[in-house]
């Protein structure tokens, strides 16, 4: 994958593949080109060059094919704050194009799994922000996607609900989904099958995180970092 | 600084006694009380919504308390407003700089509302801004991150302050840049400057001199990280197996086991002290089908006991009173 904005490459030939089922980090320092190639994969953004596939399908000419296919959160924005829980359910699982019988199932089911149904009716901004982020992920995977991309999920969540939600990741990825996630907590690193580490638009280094750690003769994956 | 009959207060920066807030039906600070000392480090360690912002807003003059008082080195935040302004640097949360300035406009634009002389503290932010000096004339809006964080520091230091002001410069921030981060603060201190600082990342929280961790707008603990790390009621067992989720779950059915968290590869387990062996540990495990777990005992780090801090308030809040 290149993608080049004018003479800045933004993603120098990245080479990867992430099997399905797995947990894949996606870690770099700002600025390295995570979000670029995100937006790639995610179908948003045509890369300069490159053979590159999600879901089995081409990145160049099949992006509806690919958007219908992935799940998608930020830390930024992921659920409308003056919704409440259900309307926000309601809206994101019509826009995948679930029917209405569905949409009501998958939200009494998630909202039963995070033991929430008695926020049903509240409005997203007036949750506390840990709830809050496990409900974007209980969105963005509504539709059961083959692919879940996740954009910092966890920045400024207390270690307690960090850890809920990486049992969450978990049981989605034992269910069959290929969670692509990127942190800046790097015990969480630790979480992922495989991790890439990013540099300055270029992917430096990629293995289990018990292989790196070794590579590198590293207790933990900070110091690999 | 302090007047003579403020003498008692002479080795506190700061002094905050029952400080409330209210949002509506949020308290967002509940009674808090603490007190930082000239020239240290303090961090306030908690996750988004703890009250780190409100609390730093009111020490820096620009919120009012439904309750309490504070004061920063002798000023009183609500009387003296005027005077303590001149003697604070503030890093807000969010970027807060003229966008459409360059980089040195907006240095520039600070020291002139402190009258401050550029050449004469230059010392204080060589190191940052000598960094983003190559970009002087480019508008602020146009950095990046790490760029704009050290711009907003330079701004914040320009004046020379007495007590430095910092609500979550970390956060979004890599971990390589954030170790940087914090040298540069560490340099700080020893110019003498009193830094107070918010962080939801629990590693920082080892860098402060003392700590206070926050939580619902409540203090669960101030101290030195090492004495909050010293006072960690359990003993601790770090344990790893290939399947990390089903040994967590395991691990929680234990009847001798009080937690089970994860910590990267490992699972964290905490047992009242001397109840629980590794052997019978391991032996549990293996009856469970958990072949050949890794089971050794270990010290606590801060967020083990940020985590049990939580617990704790979390059970005592369900007590009824």
């Amino acid at each position: 994958m290149v993608k080049k904005f004018g003479s800045f490459v933004a993603n120098d030939h990245l080479t990867f593949s992430v099997d399905k089922g797995e947990i894949f980090g996606f870690l770099g320092a700002n600025g390295a080109g995570k979000t670029t190639a995100i937006r790639i994969l995610c179908g948003l953004s045509k890369p300069t060059s490159g053979k590159i596939r999600v879901a089995g399908f081409d990145v160049f000419t099949e992006t509806e094919s690919i958007k219908r296919r992935i799940g998608y959160m930020s830390q930024r924005f992921s659920l409308y704050e003056d919704l409440t829980v259900s309307e926000n359910f309601r809206f994101y699982g019509g826009i995948y194009g679930m029917k209405r019988a569905d949409i009501k199932l998958k939200t009494s089911e998630m909202l039963n799994r995070l033991d929430i149904l008695k926020y049903e009716n509240t409005v997203i901004a007036s949750l506390p922000l840990g709830i809050r982020q496990k409900l974007a992920f209980s969105v963005a995977i509504m539709h059961t996607p083959e692919i879940v991309f996740l954009d910092e999920p966890t920045g400024g969540v207390d270690p307690i609900t960090r850890r809920q939600f990486w049992e969450m990741i978990y049981e989605a990825a034992a269910s069959g989904i290929t969670v692509f996630v990127t942190t800046h907590y790097m015990d969480e690193a630790e979480y992922c099958n495989r991790v890439s580490i990013m540099v300055d638009g270029r992917i430096e280094a990629l293995d289990t995180p018990a292989r790196l750690k070794k590579m590198y003769n590293a207790d933990n994956m900070n110091e690999v970092f | 600084m302090p007047s003579e009959n403020n003498k008692i207060m002479s080795d506190l920066a700061i002094s905050c006694n029952g400080i409330s807030k209210r949002y509506g039906n949020t308290l967002a600070l509940d009674n808090l009380s603490f007190s930082v000392k000239r020239g240290e480090i303090f961090g306030f360690i908690g996750p988004d919504g703890a009250g780190k912002t409100s609390l730093f807003r009111i020490l820096t003059t620009l919120l009012l308390p439904d309750a309490g008082q504070a004061s920063v080195e002798g000023y009183d935040v609500v009387k003296d407003y005027k005077k303590l302004r001149n003697i604070l640097g503030y890093m807000p949360g969010k970027f807060s700089l003229y966008q459409d300035l360059t980089v040195e406009e907006n240095l520039r634009f600070f020291a002139g509302i402190f009258k401050a002389d550029i050449k004469a503290n230059y010392h204080l932010i060589s190191e940052i801004y000598d960094q983003i000096a190559p970009f002087a004339h480019r508008r602020a809006g146009k950095l990046s991150g790490g760029m704009k964080q050290k711009l907003a520091l330079s701004c914040a230091l320009i004046h020379k302050p007495v007590v430095l002001v910092l609500d979550e410069p970390t956060t979004g921030v890599d971990a390589v840049s954030r170790r940087e981060f914090w040298e540069m603060l560490i340099r700080l201190k020893k110019e003498g400057i009193t830094i107070i600082v918010a962080t939801p990342y629990m590693d920082e929280a080892m860098l402060c001199d003392r700590v206070a961790l926050v939580q619902h707008g409540k203090i669960l603990a101030t101290d030195a990280p090492a004495a909050i790390i010293n006072a960690f009621p359990w003993q601790l067992f770090r344990i790893h197996h290939s399947n990390t989720l089903s040994l967590l779950g395991k691990l929680k059915q234990h009847p001798k086991i009080h937690s089970a968290d994860m910590f990267g590869e490992f699972v964290h387990a905490t047992a009242e002290t001397g109840k629980l062996s590794t052997e019978e540990i391991s032996a549990f495990l293996e009856n469970e089908g958990l072949g050949q777990p890794q089971v050794s005992e270990s010290e606590p780090d801060i967020e083990d006991c940020f985590i049990d801090l939580m617990r704790m308030h979390v059970q005592s809040d369900k007590t009824p009173a």
